[in-house]
């Protein structure tokens, strides 16, 4: 049993700190969120010279090859700085439905592209009535000649107005929540009959509520198999979600940090208030929930890749311990923070707002933890 | 990263598995569970570990310990708290042995060490007193030099097992100039001497484990203090950090949240198994969660160890959220005993009483208490953690 790095990920890992400490400041990423686009392209030319877009796929697509662990450790960084460039939405979802697709054309014509820059995805999974749940699914499609005629609505689509190419779940068969009867097309995003109208979320991700009506799709376009797609879905949520608890404990470390060196400089009553034993205990409360979120990360993680059975219900402890754990941690670091805590200028506030978004992000607390049960105790 | 098991590691489980099965027998549960014949069945159970060379897998292996790696340690672990197997008494075993063959003379290492891991000497721990409990440093149990002994005069408080103690590690006040940490000294001390009085306390569980310990001018030969004069207080520290690691309890608290589950599988609410309610199984996947945590964290400290580290700070948050844990999961099964959780000691069977396990659901709970006080009460590992970890 060990904990520990090799060579390489230490190496990947040092390269996305350095990074994000030395050309993503605040003020930067405050300046890209803000942007026309909601991302930088030059930034993102910078992360496929660094490789970084390269990490979880094959060698034989131009990939780093890398598993759970590595995608971990860029995560961590990214949510440290607060990246706002859609790498969870291009590489971790996009490409990941792309690579357990087993749709080797599509495989080979697009991940190089994804990797050296020039291809953004997206993957439209969720509609407006669907709110956790993967398999409710209402857009349609139905079978056209040769192909497929798509329509619906997708909502909340995580960088779906600057996306080229879109992953979509329509139903080809069953009825609105089942399992089976879920396919997953791969379209380019200027494909005739679909809309985009996008707009900016709390944590600066840019996303699109997109419409289909009647866009016509080549038998091709099929990702994974007809009526499966839901078992893609899982998969790349199960990885999504890795990523997000991996973000979100970056981020619960700098609400920490930041807080305690508050509490060391700003004086109250003729004394920094870090000397309150009040506060201070608060403080290791969100110390120890900020190491326990790491511990199930790296449970969940080494679950994963041992291919281990239990590893869904690890992954649903983990979303369900990052949430209250989290909640906490950006709940203590407001208050902490006193009125300076509230103000837009500060980056507290910004660390809140992602967290917050990453927790609800392919399922909240309750929703894991309802699914947790459901295996652990029936 | 990697936390899988390899063919070794499962062979070992399997081996440790097998030998809990056929050795802790229904016979040894039921002895150690008496009052009466707890002492000599707990000694004959630490004598067969010995024998098979795992009573100290936390000791170095040049003084008798097992030498196993942080995975073996783990797993050992997860299997005896698995097979309901009591875990050694810890004050020979994991509290003084650690100091004695850290800090002791080459003579106190040969007198001492065989005994303890042959469990023929009984220890408890000299500690708290009557005025001073977390503030741990105000004791004023006084020893005085008198020609080759010290002579010992003052009272210990809240001393698990020192009815059956031999022996009884103490921290004693040599001098009262300087700092207070600075004048304290650690010894040894033979429960036979005369002067040593010890009175019991009953706890809320209706038990007596708890004793309160008077010296009466007791003389301690100078040879049974550990290192230096007036550096106790160095020597205990060491051992306190050492004490917190496996105060978290992690595989016994898996398997007592697993009893819970059976019971409340089993309780019948309104035509309903109280394990089929939402809000039920909501506190019980709340702790199951956070041990699963805990368990990680654990490790996390024990690759550390293993790799040269020092269990510092953080072994007060294992301290923490372990006895937290062991708090949640002692409370539930109570609400799962319902009426029956509030049933004392008597000498009905099972059947005329209706209920398994209530009684002991009670004494647990309430003993249980202790956890967050005892090794430095969560209060005081929480300001161990903000001086040492947030440097506040």
């Amino acid at each position: 049993m060990n904990f520990d790095f090799t060579e390489e990920q230490i190496m990947l890992r040092d390269s996305v700190e350095r990074y994000m400490r030395e050309d993503y400041d605040f003020d930067t990423r405050r300046g890209v969120a803000d942007s026309e686009l909601g991302m930088s392209k030059e930034n993102w030319q910078t992360f496929a010279e660094l490789g970084w877009l390269s990490i979880p796929f094959t060698e034989e697509h131009g990939g780093f090859g890398g598993d759970a662990v590595d995608t971990m450790l860029v995560m961590e960084e990214f949510g440290k700085g607060l990246l706002v460039e859609p790498y969870l939405a291009t590489v971790v979802l996009f490409g990941g439905a792309l690579q357990k697709s087993g749709n080797q054309a599509a495989q080979d014509t697009l991940i190089p592209k994804i990797i050296d820059g020039s291809c953004l995805g997206a993957l439209a999974y969720l509609e407006r009535q669907s709110r956790f749940e993967l398999a409710d699914v209402l857009s349609s499609a139905k079978s056209d000649g040769d192909g497929y005629l798509l329509n619906g609505e997708k909502v909340v689509v995580l960088n779906g107005a600057n996306a080229d190419q879109l992953i979509v779940s329509a139903r080809t068969s069953g009825e609105q929540s089942d399992d089976a009867g879920i396919t997953l097309f791969l379209l380019a995003a200027d494909t005739a009959g679909v809309e985009r109208t996008d707009y900016r979320m709390m944590d600066g991700q840019r996303v699109a509520n997109i419409t289909l009506k009647d866009v016509r799709v080549g038998a091709d376009a099929v990702l994974g198999e007809v009526d499966n797609g839901l078992a893609i879905l899982n998969a790349v949520a199960m990885d999504a979600n890795l990523a997000l608890a991996a973000e979100a404990v970056g981020i619960m470390g700098q609400l920490n940090t930041k807080t305690l060196e508050y509490t060391k400089t700003r004086e109250q009553f003729g004394v920094a208030i870090g000397s309150f034993q009040t506060l201070q205990h608060r403080m290791v409360d969100t110390f120890m929930d900020y190491e326990q979120s790491k511990s199930m990360l790296y449970r969940a993680v080494c679950a994963l890749t041992n291919g281990e059975e239990d590893a869904t219900t690890a992954v649903h402890a983990l979303k369900v311990l990052v949430d209250r754990a989290g909640t906490r941690v950006y709940s203590e670091a407001i208050q902490i923070h006193g009125g300076m805590g509230l103000t837009d200028e500060l980056d507290i506030g910004h660390y809140a707002k992602r967290l917050m978004m990453i927790l609800t992000t392919f399922g909240n607390g309750d929703y894991h933890q309802a699914k947790f049960n459901e295996i652990r105790y029936s | 990263m990697d936390t899988s098991f390899s063919a070794e590691d499962i062979a070992f489980r399997d081996e440790v598995r097998e030998f809990f099965a056929t050795h802790y027998t229904q016979d040894l549960r039921d002895r150690i569970a008496d009052d009466d014949t707890f002492k000599e069945a707990v000694t004959e159970w630490q004598k067969k570990l010995h024998k098979q060379g795992w009573v100290a897998p936390g000791w170095p292996a040049e003084y008798g310990g097992t030498g196993w790696n942080p995975t073996q340690k783990f797993i050992y672990d997860s299997e005896r708290a698995a097979a309901g197997v009591r875990d050694v008494i810890p004050f020979g075993l994991t509290m003084v042995a650690p100091v004695i063959y850290t800090f002791g003379t080459p003579e106190q290492k040969e007198e001492f060490l065989p005994k303890i891991l042959a469990t023929d000497i009984w220890w408890c721990q000299g500690y708290s007193e009557p005025g001073a409990g977390s503030d741990l440093a105000s004791l004023k149990t006084k020893a005085e030099v008198d020609g080759d002994d010290y002579v010992v005069n003052g009272t210990k408080v809240w001393t698990t097992v020192a009815q059956h103690a031999d022996w009884i590690f103490c921290l004693v006040r040599t001098s009262s100039e300087g700092k207070r940490q600075q004048g304290i000294t650690f010894l040894l001390i033979d429960m036979k001497t005369p002067g040593i009085t010890v009175n019991p306390i009953v706890t809320i569980d209706n038990h007596h484990s708890l004793n309160e310990v008077i010296f009466d001018n007791v003389r301690v030969p100078v040879a049974n203090r550990i290192g230096e004069e007036n550096k106790g207080w160095t020597y205990a520290k060491a051992l306190l950090a050492h004490e917190r690691t496996g105060i978290a309890g992690v595989s016994d608290s898996k398997r007592n949240l697993d009893q819970v589950r059976e019971f409340a599988a089993k309780e019948i609410n309104g035509g309903k198994s109280l394990l089929a309610e939402p809000s039920f199984q909501k506190r019980l996947s709340d702790i199951e969660i956070d041990l699963m945590a805990l368990e990680y964290t654990e490790l996390r400290v024990l690759a550390t160890v293993a790799a040269g580290g020092a269990p510092g700070a953080e072994s007060s948050m294992l301290k923490i959220k372990g006895t937290e844990m062991q708090q949640a999961i002692q409370i539930l099964r109570m609400e799962v005993a319902a009426y029956y959780q509030g049933v004392l000691p008597n000498d009905m069977s099972k059947e005329q009483l209706g209920h398994d396990f209530g009684s002991d659901a009670r004494q647990a709970y309430m003993y249980g208490r202790a956890a967050t006080v005892y090794g430095g009460s969560n209060e005081i590992q929480r300001n161990v953690i903000a001086k040492a970890v947030l440097g506040l």
